[in-house]
């Protein structure tokens, strides 16, 4: 009797419609009635939308000129943009002394640098100089009275680099008092100084910052003693500083909830008073869980310096309104507003960007 | 040598300055001093240079003519009305675009965080570039961009965009029919109250069946049919007493009707894009804390799609998304005072603008301002505290 071996044919191929591009479509846009109809009608908006978009802002665009009458097509207009880009940079800053901001800016940039690198030993303290030292050097040395430098005053500064300034300061200056107000907070066995710090924070978070921009320019004045004065940008400084100040606290306050309560006790164990506790233990932890935290009250605050135009301040937004209202180029808002969403969008969104990024890379052995 | 350990090593009491408790109170003390002086110092400048200046303290301000009138107002206001009605005036008006911001934006906020994390590729692409795009402008831009670039743009009101002929949008803002109730409406709202009243006590003998006997009943849509039925059928009975008052073009602009400034129509389309774009990346974190051996054991029971969702996804997702949906809420009502850039008659702009500019009362008039935004900060956030309680979770 013969008998017939059993031979394994060849694997046949997977069906047409679950792999490949087919396969992707089937699972992704078209897995149901329900999805496909989906699929059609946000592809439809999506069609509607872009084309149009993209042809105002790039195809049908003006590029070049220097008024507006080179704007001869049916798009954007981005002449006026760069027309008054210096402007939207610097503010009404002489442009003989621009150099100053774009110096102060610069090494700022360069000091930044070493702190990326990991091998870096002094991080510590050149994070100490840049947040604690650095913003009194780059102001007296944009103002120019302390170096000696032809004195402008605050109230030509403006453009991106105030944004830039307003947020910067407010952040930084927001810090230690942040770290006071948090530790405050939680300092359970001195009920009456908790209370206080509580009462500060919720109060702060608690108004709008347009009220706290009316109240540090119309009654800060008030406030102060006959013969001193402040001017306007140092009082919206002081203003945003308190306000955001409150954010920080809490934020800094998840920090130090965040640690657990063992590296207490084993301060304790140690014999360390509160300071070193918290200066050795508890801070260096806490703070380090919360750069993501502070970065995100960073883009806050930077999307907040836009209210400061309302008290008169002409930071990057401010420029523009003030652009609109020149008579030679009115009618080319959607240009302006569109031109400085993309800035503030690009700055926002590598922030947080990078503010995930930090997050994971901190997350390392937490995760479950 | 004696065995007895000498005074170094008991744990004795420390010296007065060593001891944490008197340290404690000595600290708080000289902070409350420095609290109270700093205040005083404060006041007493304040008193000062507000006498130099010629402004009296005081509120009684509140009750002199305002002499200046307010492009909209939810009750009576003209002129020869008093400071003090200014205050309510936008205070009504803050509330309004407040309402209508939370409403709108809490509906974007759930379709787009829903949409982020649906299985169609092309939808959560979108959701997700909508959201990325717009939480990271600023605000305030948006709300020049609604209000300069578009709304201005929009056309006159001779050629104003027509939606059959009862909805008007135009440079002048959105114009629509405006109800007008007469004689016996009141039977109507008579039944809805009754209707509404009926359900709840539906609901709970539903529950009490439901606990006794096991059997579901169909409270949504016996409630559905309930309170719109019942008024349905009063209307009918009362023969109708509604009329619409329809907005007309009389000479250059619309008369008659219900009408939205464009200046409310831009504030609320702006605060709704950008409030909506955070309360969507709170409700897909929600979503995404439900842990999928969830949905695989109410699978396992048998259950179907909706009830699924209705029943263990939804309640557990809620607790988490409450509490930062609350802080949205109150972002939102904050935000709203940006209407004082494009001068949307609301609080800031109306009474810590206006009237302030008009009266000098600098102090008196901003402490009223915080004061109402503490206290709508303050109550938005115990409401939601108490709901936040009634959701948590209850753990033997």
């Amino acid at each position: 009797m013969e008998t017939k071996q059993f031979e394994r044919g060849p694997d046949l191929p997977p069906p047409i419609t679950e792999v490949g591009v087919i396969g992707w479509l089937r699972r992704n846009l078209f897995s149901s009635w329900m999805n496909t109809i989906l699929t059609v009608i946000t592809a439809y908006l999506i069609w509607l939308m872009i084309p149009p978009l993209i042809d105002w802002a790039l195809l049908d665009a003006d590029w070049n000129g220097s008024s507006r009458e080179d704007c001869t097509s049916d798009g954007a207009c981005w002449v006026f943009v760069s027309v008054r880009f210096n402007q939207f940079m610097y503010g009404f800053y002489p442009e003989a002394q621009q150099w100053r901001i774009d110096l102060i800016y610069g090494t700022l940039f360069l000091l930044m640098i070493p702190l990326f690198l990991k091998t870096f030993p002094w991080k510590t303290w050149l994070g100490g100089f840049i947040i604690f030292v650095y913003p009194f050097i780059a102001y007296g040395f944009l103002d120019g009275s302390w170096f000696g430098l032809e004195v402008i005053e605050t109230t030509k500064w403006g453009g991106l680099s105030l944004t830039l300034i307003l947020a910067g300061i407010g952040c930084v200056a927001a810090l230690p008092l942040g770290v006071v107000l948090a530790l405050g907070r939680r300092a359970t066995n001195m009920p009456i100084v908790k209370s206080i710090c509580v009462v500060f924070i919720e109060f702060w978070r608690g108004v709008p910052l347009i009220t706290v921009l009316f109240m540090s320019s119309v009654m800060l004045p008030l406030f102060l003693p006959e013969g001193v004065t402040f001017d306007k940008l140092a009082r919206a400084l002081i203003g945003i500083t308190l306000f955001q100040s409150a954010y920080m606290a809490e934020v800094i306050r998840g920090g130090l909830q965040a640690i657990p309560k063992g590296q207490y006790e084993a301060a304790d164990a140690l014999g360390l008073g509160y300071w070193k506790k918290t200066g050795l233990i508890i801070l260096p932890q806490a703070l380090k869980i919360v750069i993501p935290g502070v970065v995100n009250t960073f883009i806050a605050l930077i999307k907040d310096t836009t209210l400061v135009l309302i008290i008169g301040l002409f930071e990057l937004l401010g420029m523009i309104q003030n652009a609109l209202n020149d008579p030679n180029w009115l009618g080319f808002s959607t240009e302006g507003y569109a031109f400085t969403a993309l800035v503030f969008w690009i700055i926002c969104f590598s922030l947080s960007r990078y503010s995930m990024h930090i997050e994971r890379k901190l997350h390392t052995g937490h995760k479950r | 040598m004696s065995d007895q350990p000498s005074d170094a090593m008991t744990p004795g009491k420390p010296a007065p300055w060593n001891d944490p408790k008197i340290r404690a109170i000595v600290f708080q003390a000289l902070l409350v001093g420095a609290v109270v002086m700093v205040g005083f110092y404060l006041i007493n400048n304040t008193l000062y240079n507000m006498e130099q200046r010629g402004i009296s303290t005081g509120f009684s301000f509140l009750e002199k003519e305002s002499g200046f009138g307010v492009t909209q107002s939810l009750i009576e206001f003209d002129e020869t009305h008093s400071y003090g009605r200014t205050f309510i005036v936008g205070l009504l008006n803050t509330i309004l675009v407040s309402v209508l911001g939370i409403f709108f934006a809490t509906l974007l906020g759930f379709v787009m965080g829903v949409a982020r994390l649906s299985r169609n590729w092309l939808v959560a692409r979108v959701a997700t570039a909508y959201i990325e795009i717009f939480r990271n402008i600023p605000l305030l831009l948006q709300i020049f961009f609604w209000y300069f670039a578009v709304g201005i743009n929009f056309p006159r009101p001779k050629q104003s965009y027509a939606i059959g002929e009862t909805l008007f949008l135009n440079n002048r803002g959105l114009f629509m029919p405006r109800p007008v109730a007469e004689d016996g409406f009141g039977l109507v709202i008579a039944a809805l109250v009754i209707a509404i009243v009926g359900v709840f006590f539906m609901v709970r003998w539903a529950h009490r069946r439901q606990d006794a006997t096991g059997q579901p009943f169909h409270t949504v849509w016996a409630s559905i049919g309930l309170i719109l039925g019942l008024p349905a059928v009063a209307f009918l009975a009362a023969g109708s007493p509604l009329t619409w008052d329809m907005p007309e073009l009389r000479g250059f602009n619309f008369k008659g009707g219900m009408s939205v400034l464009p200046e409310l129509f831009a504030l609320t389309l702006a605060l709704t894009v950008y409030t909506g774009t955070f309360i969507a990346e709170t409700v897909r974190a929600g979503i995404q804390s439900v842990s999928h051996g969830q949905t695989e054991a109410a699978r396992a029971l048998g259950l179907r799609e909706a009830p699924m969702l209705q029943l263990i996804i939804i309640p557990q997702a809620m607790r988490v998304i409450i509490p930062p949906l609350t802080s949205q809420y109150l972002n939102l009502t904050k935000n709203s005072s940006l209407a004082a850039a494009i001068g949307y008659p609301d609080l800031v702009a109306v009474f810590a603008g206006t009237t302030l500019n008009q009266t000098g009362q600098a102090v008196e008039i901003i402490a009223m301002t915080m004061a109402v935004y503490l206290t709508l900060s303050l109550s938005i956030s115990m409401l939601m505290n108490w709901y936040n309680a009634k959701m948590a979770l209850r753990e033997r």
